[in-house]
């Protein structure tokens, strides 16, 4: 027995912080529009997100269609599918996945779950949104542009990146990709400083790292890699638009294009993929740990256990972090490298394994002998960790060299990451909607509704990348929009018929979910404060929805961690954070 | 990629040294009660831990333009650029305009309001010179014939101190906002942080400085070749 002290509310400095020196805006637009309250923000973020990832969304379809059933559409050139591919990558990591979680999920619940009245520099993280606005307006601009947006591939890789021959390489499609990343390189940057030091500075009374959720967790460290990772994309994105428009040569070497000498030189593309790539696997984990932290808490409610091993979970959240930012270079197994780095960067890679198994192996021990309600949030958890399993093993085929060599640019590299930060992710964010949704919103969402939209997305989801995987491995290579018929390609023309059919299935069912979204914010069933007696702090609040400085008169005092459920001897099965309730006993690990 | 890995390395002792306080092995599931209060959050405004993790940021993004030059460096076809005088003299203005921030800093710690505002208003003239000075050194290398996209090690050149540059710009916006409040009168518990703010971000943006120079006239890789000879 460890208790911290004898009573329960022994060392607590007398009530304090009876307000904070919040901005309290009085106008209409002050208070929705341009509004400093970290939950509006979170919401702004959420709706911006979603709107561009539909874009993406529709961009995919596309894709299917002509990968389908090519040569139907006629609109679809190859140029035109150059520019889908692209964007709909672009989109989905950085303008959808990196802002819902970070700048939607990472608003919302990070004062929330830390007892906090709003994040710490509000003012800032109100920009933070306004310039990611204007990042995703430039992109959509590019739609527009002369010749389209760029179709340089979501990696952008020089020198083709601005060169004529790619789609927007020389008109403003490049310039206005660029431009766009590296505006929400800047607004990332001021809302990330924003959770970072909000987890540091302004957590409750009790409220000590390690009862934090894993949730918290999860975004805290995603944040600080992202700030770290993402200054990589924003020094090649600068660089890039100095060749593009100044006529520098960081990038490109000497080149003939069309039989002309252009007047670049000297310039190394291989520069540009190491720095790419230095942001580019981070942001894997950054899409990922957030993912990871809102699933155990997902397990854990809703499981009515205990996280097993939550200081694993945590130690395995800083490690995965530290860690990914050695392995960039097994995206560049092909770049001509040195052997002995390729060696290097796939042990790495394959040390990920481990504390990313622990991870797994807990979630599995949590759900052991529990008591598993299968709501919407559970079974969009579970559905989580077998298809991030089924995405990490293929990861242990293209870590390892001389399986990738082949495996490269083929299908299978695009099933795999769909897998493993495409498909996962967007579980939890499902999962982690339906979960949070009554406390944004103070209605539950409709259940028949969501079931058909699990239902739906977890078996198309499947049925679309399962298949991928074969095609990939019989050699199909990716970013090609057609392909000759050959002995290879004429077998599976019907696969990737059925590929696109479910493709178009599972996007049709997020209409579905979009619906419910809009249709329970006024139909929804009442869900009162604490719909799933969920044990962490945002679900104690005195108002649902919380108001503007969440907490009312007085912070709540925090006097346990966040997953006391089914505890022997209590009068309910689960016991608030910030209740101090009745001591009770218990010996030894559990 | 090896200066951004030193840095981060630096980045990860100060975290892992920071993790280490915070009772990681601790035994939540065992704990209950409020715990002592609040000692385990540190004494530092919150100004000052937000201005360390966006140095954090910038440090790595310094360290990142280091790193592409240094990969560059390594190709055969490298040609160093050669750095006009005046950046020398600029390098010493802004080691004095450090210092004069410095001075000021201590003259608020002391409540000295007339050094106070004189430490700040000259810390920002000698800013100013030094941009000035930078623009000069851009003119003369321009006129000695290696603009922008001479060749590579010249486009380093314009970038990394252009980017330098502007983040002393930014830097000049906030301490014009700090003297606005000296200035103004306003209570000196408040300019004193908004000093010590600028003064922290002074004196990193001349290390940044310097270690950028040290990389342009390719002292660095000599002394990465050092190490390597010694490594291998």
């Amino acid at each position: 027995m460890a208790n911290a002290s004898d009573r329960p509310d022994a060392g607590i400095p007398p009530a304090e912080v009876p307000d904070l020196a919040l901005p309290h805006p009085h106008s209409w637009w002050a208070k929705y529009v341009f509004s400093q309250d970290a939950k509006y923000i979170a919401i702004q973020y959420a709706c911006t997100a979603t709107a561009i990832g539909l874009v993406a969304l529709v961009l995919s379809w596309l894709m299917r269609l002509q990968l389908g059933f090519p040569g139907i559409f006629d609109f679809i050139t190859p140029e035109a599918y150059y520019q889908y591919i692209t964007m709909h990558g672009m989109i989905m990591v950085i303008y959808l996945l990196t802002a819902l979680f970070l700048g939607g999920f990472g608003n919302y619940l990070i004062p929330l779950m830390v007892g906090a009245r709003d994040m710490v520099f509000p003012f800032v993280n109100m920009l933070s949104y306004w310039v990611y606005l204007l990042a995703v307006l430039v992109l959509v601009a590019s739609f527009f542009a002369p010749g389209g947006p760029t179709g340089a591939g979501w990696t952008l890789y020089p020198p083709q990146a601005i060169l004529s021959g790619t789609p927007g390489g020389q008109g403003a499609g490049i310039i206005l990709m660029l431009v766009s990343l590296i505006l929400f390189i800047i607004g990332f940057t001021m809302g990330g400083l924003n959770y970072v030091v909000t987890v540091l500075q302004a957590r409750t009374r009790g409220m000590t790292l390690m009862r934090m959720p894993l949730t918290v967790w999860g975004i805290f460290i995603a944040t600080v890699m992202a700030l770290l990772a993402f200054p990589a994309l924003f020094v090649a994105c600068v660089m890039m638009l100095f060749d593009r428009l100044l006529g520098t040569s960081f990038f490109m070497p000497a080149l003939v294009e069309m039989g002309q000498q252009l007047s670049y030189g000297g310039g190394s593309p291989i520069v540009f993929q190491h720095l790419f790539w230095f942001f580019g696997h981070p942001e894997v984990y950054i899409v990922a740990l957030p993912a990871f932290g809102i699933v155990s808490d997902l397990i854990s409610v809703h499981a009515r256990k205990n996280i097993f091993g939550y200081r694993m979970m945590v130690w395995a959240l800083v490690i995965i972090g530290a860690l990914s930012f050695i392995v960039w270079a097994h995206h560049m197994y092909v770049s001509g490298m040195h052997p002995y780095f390729g060696f290097f960067f796939a042990t790495t890679t394959l040390i990920i394994a481990v504390p990313t198994a622990i991870k797994v192996y807990n979630w599995v021990l949590t759900l052991w002998r529990a008591d598993i309600h299968l709501t919407l949030p559970m079974l969009f958890a579970l559905a989580f960790i077998v298809t991030f399993v089924n995405g990490g093993l293929t990861g242990l085929f293209l870590g390892n060299v001389v399986v990738d060599v082949p495996l490269s640019d083929t299908m299978f590299v695009v099933a795999h990451f769909h897998m493993v930060m495409g498909v996962a992710p967007i579980l939890v964010i499902f999962g982690a909607i339906y979960h949070w949704y009554p406390k944004v919103t103070g209605r539950m969402l409709n259940v028949g509704l969501g079931h058909i939209h699990f239902w739906v997305t977890f078996v198309g989801a499947y049925a679309i990348f399962f298949p991928m995987h074969y095609v990939g491995l019989v050699g199909v290579p990716r970013r090609y929009p057609e392909i000759e018929a050959t002995f290879i390609t004429t077998p599976i023309a019907g696969l990737n018929a059925f590929i696109s059919v479910a493709a178009l299935t599972v996007g049709a069912a997020q209409i579905l979910f979009l619906f419910n979204l809009f249709w329970s914010l006024r139909n929804g069933r009442e869900a009162g404060p604490n719909p799933w007696r969920a044990c962490s702090l945002e679900w104690q609040t005195p108002e649902t929805p919380p108001k503007h400085g969440n907490w009312g008169k007085e912070l709540p005092v925090v006097y346990r961690w966040a997953y006391d459920y089914s505890v022997p001897g209590a009068p309910e099965d689960f016991i608030a954070q910030n209740d101090p309730g009745p001591r009770v006993e218990r010996d030894g690990p559990p | 990629m090896s200066i951004v890995l030193v840095f981060l390395l630096a980045v990860a002792l100060v975290a892992g040294w920071w993790l280490s306080q915070q009772r990681l092995t601790s035994k939540p599931w065992l704990e209950t009660g409020a715990g002592p209060p609040a000692s385990d959050r540190p004494e530092i405004p919150t100004a000052k831990i937000g201005l360390g993790v966006f140095l954090a940021v910038v440090g790595g993004l310094f360290a990142l333009f280091g790193s592409a030059l240094v990969m560059r460096m390594g190709y055969a076809d490298w040609y160093q650029v050669r750095l006009p005088d005046v950046v020398w003299v600029n390098t010493a203005i802004l080691v004095l305009s450090s210092v004069l921030i410095h001075i000021a800093v201590g003259a608020a710690r002391r409540d000295e309001t007339a050094q106070l505002q004189a430490g700040v208003a000259a810390a920002g003239v000698s800013t100013l010179a030094f941009l000035g000075g930078q623009l000069l050194a851009w003119r003369i290398l321009i006129d000695s014939g290696e603009p922008l996209a001479a060749h590579p090690g010249a486009s380093f050149f314009y970038l990394i101190s252009g980017l330098h540059g502007l983040h002393i710009l930014g830097g000049l916006v906030a301490l014009a906002r700090t003297g606005a409040r000296l200035w103004r009168g306003e209570e000196s518990r408040r300019v004193r942080l908004g000093v010590e703010l600028c003064a922290i971000y002074w004196h990193f943006l001349l290390i940044v400085w310097f270690g950028m120079l040290a990389l342009l006239m390719g002292w660095a890789s000599d002394v990465v070749a050092l190490c390597r000879t010694i490594l291998t």
